[in-house]
Formats: C-alpha cells, sequence, structure tokens
C-alpha cells in the first residue's frame, strides 16, 4: 500500500498497522477486490432508492447527485473518543456562553478580550437579537464541531458549525449501509451504536421549551424545500424524530403564537428546528424579499413563545474571523485551558498579520470569512503561480474578509478505489446536542473524505465522500 | 397531519393513478393497432382524448399517427401530462411528503420512477413498448401493495386512497364518455357481438375484458358494458365502485375529526342522485348527459376535499 507522509490512522509511520484498524485489514485482505466492487456498486444503487441524494446549487434543476460513499469504516477508538468528547463539551458550552454574553452584556469585550469591532462590522452579528433571552438560554442546540487529525495524539477543531449544521443523516445512512452490506462486520467488531441520534435530539429539543408549552409539546422541522442541497436530510430527520416537515407557507403566526397549518386548522408549535438561514426566517424582521419563512416569527420568539433551534446569530460563532479568538473564547468562559486545540490563523485585517500572510502565500491555506463549502479558498501548496498573483489582489483589496493558516497534512485513510487500497485525507463532524439539562454526543459522527489522490478538499459540494465512522467500545 | 402532506399524498396517488390509466389505454391502442387489420390511427385520438392531452398533441403535429402519438402521451418534454411527468410530479410529491409514508412506500415510488425515467430518456422505438408498458404497470403494482401492505388505516392513508379513486373515477367516465356512443341500446344493431372493435377497447382500457366475457358472457350487448363499468359493484374501476371507496374514507376521516365536512355530503348525494338507478334510466337520462355530470361532479369533490382538509390555506 502506498504511504503518504501524512499520519495515516491505519498504518501509523508504515511499519506496522496501528491495532484498532487490525479487524478492518484482515477483512480487506480475505475479500476480493471484484466483490467488493459489485458490493460497491450495490451501496450506490441503495443510496439512490432510499434517496440519499443531494441537489447542486447552479446544476440544472432536480438533478440530484450521490455523494460517493466508501466502503472502508473509518475507526476511532473509545480512548480517542473520550478525549474529543471533552473538548467539544468544553468548547460547545463556551460557545452557547459566548453568544449569551455578546448578545447581552458584552463582558468578553469589556474585558478587553475581544474587539468590538469584531461584532460592530460583522453581518453574522444578528442587531435583532440583542437583549432576546431564548428558551433555556440555549443558543447551539446542535453543533458540527469539524476536527481533524495530524498526528496519533493530535486533533484540532477546523471549524464550528453551528448556524445549521448539516450532515448528520449521512453518518447514520452510511451506517444502516455498512449493516446491510456487511453484516458479519458488525459481529466482529464492538461497534458503538449511533441510531439513537434521532430520538435523542427530539428529546434534546423538548428539554428545552418556551415557558408556553404544555406538556404535550409540538416540534417540527422548518425546510427551505425541495430543491435545497440538503432536503433529503430534512425529509429524513422529520421521519426518524416523527415530527412535520414544515416549510414557510405551512406556518403562520396566529393569537401571538406560531401555528401548522393542518388538516383540522392551525395547531401550535412549541419548538421550531429551523434549517434555513437567519435571513430568511422573518420577512418583517429580516430579509423582506424572502418567501421561505413566516412573517412575524421572530416576534413570537422574542416574547418566548418559541424555541428556534438553532438560535438566530449563531452565525457569529461560526464565523472564520470569530474562529481565530476561539482559545480566548473557551478560557473566558470555562476558566479552563482549551482542550481541543485551534489551527494558528493570521486575521488578515491586521496589518502585520496581512503582510506574514502576503509573504507566504504559497505554504498557506487562505479562506474566506463567510464563505462555507470550500468555495473561494485558496490552497498555497497547489495553487498555480497565476492564482496565488489573483489571490493577493483580492487581499490587498479587502484584506478583512480573509483569513489564513498553514497546510495542515490531514490524516490519511485507506479508501477502496478502481486501482485498489489507496490513503485518502479525511476529516471528521461529530454533532453535539446541547440542552440545559445536559450535552450529549452521539459516539461517531460524518467522516468526510477527499476522493482524489493528495486533495485535502473534503467538501461534497466539490466531490469529498464519506465514509461510516465507528467508535469502538472499549 | 399538516393540511400540505394531505395535499401531496392526495396527489401523488392521483397522479400514480393517471400515469397507470394511460399506461393501460396506450397498451390496448397498441393490441387493437397490432391484431386488427382494420384498424386506423384515429383509434389514437381517442386514447389522446381520454387521457386529455389530444388538444396540445394538434398544436404539435398536424396528422395522428402512432408513433408520435405514443411519443407523446409517454415521454415528449413538451407534453405536461406526459406518464413520465405524472410520475416525476407524483414522485416529486412523494419527496415531500416522504416523512408520511413508510419506507416500503417510498422505495417502491421512488424505485419506479428511477427505472420508468431511465426507460423513457430517449424516444420509444416500438420494439421497446412491450417492455415500458409493463414496467409501468409493475410499478403501479408495486406501489399498490406496499400501500395496502404497509400503510396504516389512519388518516394518511385516507388522502392517498381518496386521490386514488378520485383519479380512477375521472377516468373511468371519461372513457366511457369518448365512446359513449357505441354503448347506446341502439347500437346493438351496428355492432354484433363482445367481438366488436370498439368494445373491446374500452374493456381493455380498464383491463376488464376477460373479466367481463366471464361474467357476462359472449352474448351480452354494450348497454351490459355500461352497466358493468358504471353499476356493477364487484369490478374495482366502477363508478360506483369508486364512489364506494370515496365514501368510505370521508367517513373515517369524518369519524377521525368528528365533524361532518361538505364533501361527505356531497359523494352521498352523488351517490343518491346517480347511482341509485338501473342502467336503463341512466339511458333514459343520457348517457353522455349522465357522464358529464359525473365528470364534473368528481372535480368538485375533489376541489371540496381540497378545501374541508386545508391543502392550501
Amino acid at each position: 500500500m502506498n504511504i503518504s507522509p501524512a499520519f495515516d490512522e491505519m498504518w501509523a509511520d508504515g511499519s506496522a498497522i496501528r491495532r484498532p484498524y487490525q479487524n478492518i485489514k484482515a477483512w480487506l485482505d480475505s475479500e476480493d477486490k471484484a466483490s467488493l466492487k459489485a458490493k460497491r456498486r450495490d451501496a450506490n444503487d441503495l443510496f439512490r432508492l432510499t434517496g440519499i441524494t443531494f441537489n447542486v446549487y447552479g446544476s440544472s434543476e432536480g438533478e440530484e447527485r450521490l455523494i460517493p460513499f466508501d466502503i472502508i469504516p473509518r475507526v476511532i477508538t473509545s480512548n480517542e473518543w473520550n478525549k474529543i468528547c471533552k473538548g467539544l463539551e468544553q468548547r460547545v458550552r463556551a460557545i452557547n456562553a459566548f453568544l449569551y454574553d455578546i448578545y447581552h452584556s458584552q463582558e468578553i469585550v469589556k474585558a478587553g478580550i475581544l474587539p468590538l469591532e469584531m461584532l460592530k462590522n460583522n453581518p453574522a452579528f444578528l442587531l435583532q437579537m440583542i437583549g432576546v433571552n431564548p428558551p433555556g438560554q440555549i443558543y447551539t442546540h446542535i453543533s458540527g464541531v469539524d476536527i481533524i487529525r495530524t498526528e496519533e495524539n493530535e486533533f484540532y477543531v477546523l471549524e464550528d458549525n453551528i448556524r445549521t449544521p448539516s450532515g448528520v443523516s449521512y453518518m447514520l445512512e452510511n451506517r444502516e449501509t455498512m449493516l446491510q452490506m456487511f453484516p458479519e462486520l458488525f459481529t466482529k467488531n464492538r461497534v458503538q451504536p449511533i441510531q439513537h441520534y434521532p430520538q435523542e435530539l427530539l428529546n434534546s429539543l423538548k428539554n428545552t421549551l418556551p415557558e408556553t408549552a404544555n406538556s404535550k409539546p409540538t416540534v417540527c422541522l422548518l425546510t427551505p424545500g425541495l430543491y435545497n442541497s440538503a432536503y433529503f436530510e430534512h425529509a429524513f430527520l422529520a421521519d426518524q424524530m416523527g415530527i412535520e416537515l414544515v416549510q414557510g407557507n405551512d406556518l403562520k403566526v396566529v393569537d401571538g403564537f406560531l401555528a401548522m397549518r393542518t388538516t383540522r386548522g392551525h395547531q401550535k408549535v412549541d419548538v421550531l428546528y429551523k434549517r434555513l438561514d437567519d435571513n430568511f426566517l422573518d420577512p418583517l424582521n429580516f430579509n423582506e424579499k424572502s418567501s421561505l419563512g413566516v412573517p412575524g416569527l421572530f416576534d413570537v420568539y422574542r416574547k418566548g413563545r418559541v424555541t428556534i433551534a438553532n438560535a438566530p446569530g449563531t452565525g457569529i460563532a461560526d464565523d472564520k474571523a470569530m474562529y481565530s479568538f476561539m482559545p480566548e473564547i473557551v478560557q473566558f468562559y470555562s476558566g479552563e485551558f482549551p482542550l481541543l486545540q485551534n489551527v494558528p490563523t493570521w486575521r488578515c485585517a491586521i496589518k502585520d498579520q496581512l503582510q506574514y500572510v502576503l509573504d507566504n502565500i504559497s505554504e498557506l491555506v487562505i479562506k474566506q470569512v463567510h464563505g462555507s463549502g470550500g468555495y473561494g479558498m485558496l490552497i498555497g501548496p497547489t495553487a498555480t503561480k497565476k492564482d496565488i498573483s489573483n489571490f493577493k489582489k483580492k487581499l490587498i483589496a479587502t484584506p478583512q474578509n480573509y483569513i489564513a493558516q498553514p497546510t495542515l497534512s490531514l490524516s490519511t485513510v485507506p479508501i477502496f478505489t478502481n486501482k485498489g487500497f489507496a490513503p485518502r485525507h479525511v476529516d471528521l463532524r461529530p454533532f453535539v446536542q446541547m440542552s440545559p439539562k445536559k450535552i450529549n454526543i452521539v459516539p461517531g459522527g460524518l467522516t468526510r473524505v477527499a476522493m482524489s489522490k493528495g486533495s485535502l478538499v473534503v467538501n461534497s459540494s466539490q466531490g469529498g465522500g464519506t465514509k461510516d465512522t465507528w467508535v469502538l467500545e472499549n | 397531519m399538516l393540511g400540505n402532506t394531505a395535499n401531496g399524498l392526495f396527489w401523488t396517488y392521483r397522479l400514480l393513478e393517471r400515469a397507470e390509466n394511460m399506461s393501460r389505454l396506450i397498451e390496448t391502442g397498441q393490441r387493437i393497432a397490432l391484431t386488427r387489420l382494420n384498424s386506423s390511427d384515429e383509434q389514437w385520438l381517442y386514447v389522446m382524448q381520454t387521457s386529455a392531452v389530444s388538444e396540445e398533441y394538434k398544436i404539435q403535429y398536424s396528422k395522428v399517427e402512432k408513433e408520435p402519438a405514443v411519443d407523446w402521451i409517454l415521454r415528449h418534454p413538451e407534453n405536461k401530462s406526459s406518464i413520465l411527468s405524472s410520475i416525476t410530479s407524483a414522485r416529486q410529491n412523494a419527496k415531500m411528503v416522504r416523512h408520511a409514508l413508510t419506507t416500503d412506500v417510498w422505495e417502491a415510488i421512488n424505485g419506479s420512477f428511477l427505472e420508468i425515467q431511465k426507460l423513457l430518456k430517449a424516444k420509444t422505438i416500438e420494439g421497446d413498448l412491450p417492455l415500458i408498458l409493463r414496467t409501468i404497470k409493475q410499478s403501479a403494482a408495486f406501489v399498490r401493495g406496499a400501500t395496502y401492505g404497509t400503510m396504516l388505516r389512519n388518516e394518511e392513508y385516507d388522502f392517498c386512497r381518496l386521490g386514488t379513486f378520485i383519479e380512477r373515477a375521472d377516468n373511468t367516465a371519461r372513457i366511457l364518455d369518448v365512446k359513449y356512443y357505441v354503448l347506446l341500446p341502439s347500437a346493438k344493431a351496428v355492432g354484433t357481438s363482445i367481438d366488436n372493435v370498439q368494445w373491446e377497447t374500452i374493456l381493455r382500457s380498464v383491463s376488464a375484458y376477460g373479466g367481463f366475457r366471464l361474467e357476462y358472457g359472449h352474448e351480452a350487448g354494450p348497454d351490459d358494458i355500461a352497466k358493468f363499468l358504471i353499476l356493477d359493484k364487484r369490478m374495482p374501476r366502477s363508478l360506483i365502485y369508486c364512489c364506494d371507496i370515496l365514501k368510505l374514507h370521508l367517513l373515517s376521516l369524518c369519524s377521525a375529526y368528528r365533524k361532518k365536512p361538505p364533501s361527505l355530503s356531497q359523494i352521498m348525494e352523488l351517490q343518491n342522485r346517480f347511482l341509485t338507478h338501473d342502467i336503463e334510466a341512466i339511458f333514459k337520462f343520457g348517457l353522455h348527459d349522465f357522464l358529464q355530470e359525473m365528470i364534473s361532479l368528481f372535480g368538485n369533490l375533489s376541489d371540496q376535499i381540497e378545501i374541508d382538509y386545508r391543502f392550501y390555506e
């Protein structure tokens, strides 16, 4: 097998197989390539039949694609997992406290830790949220934190996805698919189950009710609709949680409460699990052109009569410029050192740091502050001279729009290609649920994998694939 | 349950039923064309009229001919009511209400769509027609079976069935109406036996050729066909059967909601006025007028269900 210079989770330094992968290795050795190929085809057919597809923005209407699925599981030991979990819990609690603080008394600004400019000039800082008290003081009901591994014991947070984290349906369906394709693997390995995620999420949301809810609260999931790239996930989660999947035109403010139009008339909604950008939520309070939202919804929210998960305005916390303050944020609110490390980050808005970035651009990754999906970024080491000189111009023109990070070598895990097994770079997105009662993390996550050799871009919108992610039992 | 979900379920099943009925009409047309030496291309006009797609066809083509007609009904991109677009919209609706369907039903609908979409990608060649029609029919049976076998008998199921049977009732009425004149008692002189091509067309269009012969024998006349398709409770596509099922599900919704909606009164009135007489009375009333009246009442009923259960507002 080809060993890449990055840390390989199966082979480590190449001399001997790492323990957690011994069973995987034995399995791969015992299977012949032709039957694995046939199984892979079956898996794809299964995904198509189930409808686990995503719509690509900008492609012809209704075009549905499959996210490439690799059949070799990615394995995490329970020790590694426990360590990650502790770090996640600390981080998410701090982020939630941070959000409360910046929309209330802004102690972190007063303490001189966060410059006021970071809020003032930031479109992700939602002025409408100032002074609003979300039910249970929870902003981050669900967080998807992207973690990368660079060494046996080195884990970094690459990104916090707080506004509308997605991808959990792939985590669940990848496991379902593996259970169907290779049941024998689960007989031989003690893999921690993840199937209870939707139920746990429902419980977690029901633990964060507005005071006006009664003992039988109504939870529903708000989707922008069929043509949204994540529509499958919305329908899937609503189905698994046993809640209604609603669009803006199903909802209405009736007598000061949020209500959905049922066949029996309007019925009060207590918790709205929204999968819609804040801007589109309510044309009266945000983008007036939005036809996806509900007029007056935010007024109901402000009165504490509905829970919105995640709370509007959480986007400020996963802004890439804010990311660079995360170590200070975690420390400020938890009083502890961060358990999960941040990737060193240069803020181009600061003159000295911009100069450093310009001087070392060919070794850095440059990202847009408000970008997502891997768009609009520059990967220095693989960029052409022309890309670099174009990007330099953008940096100089609007430095505040960019941050830069060293090119970290993401760990690799083997995938099954047409030519056999080959290592590819991966990241990991675990999903953290938070309620006033507790933080809950289902043992697993979405492993995204860059399918082409050497690539570091794992985003599904750019050809990245996924894998089943195993957290082993001790 | 959301009004929108009821809407999605209702239309998923209406559109699936429509696609199935259209494919049966093509199958009939093709069968007659191949087995009757004196058949003309005019019968494709009948097929298109029954499916209500003939007007748009005439805009695109100057002549009614088999090949373009079959392609038009099956998949022509300009035909918004083709079998392919019906199945595509049925699947879109199902996708919207996926959480209200069982996994089995969703996969049956989605799998059928994927297969039929592949078959209808390019212009149809005659040799592929049997496979295409068989696939559409089997898909319909597959979805029906999954629905019957796995859906809970709750409101969701009621809306699915209402969609199926409103469409079916409308379809049977249209099949009869487009050829009503061959069924009049006075037509007895024209045709002589069940082998009459016109009658065969009608019976095959509702998959009832064999069933009718078995029950009514070779001596049966055209009025018997009218009776069979309007008043025979054993025939699952007859108007009386469809209306019984519609009433059954409106009653079931009524008892779940503890409220009598106007749609229930409508179906009961329709049954009392039009389906409590014998076939002679219907002929006396005028078969064409009777069928026209029925078609318009089915339309009203469908609108009323949308209002009663807040499909849109």
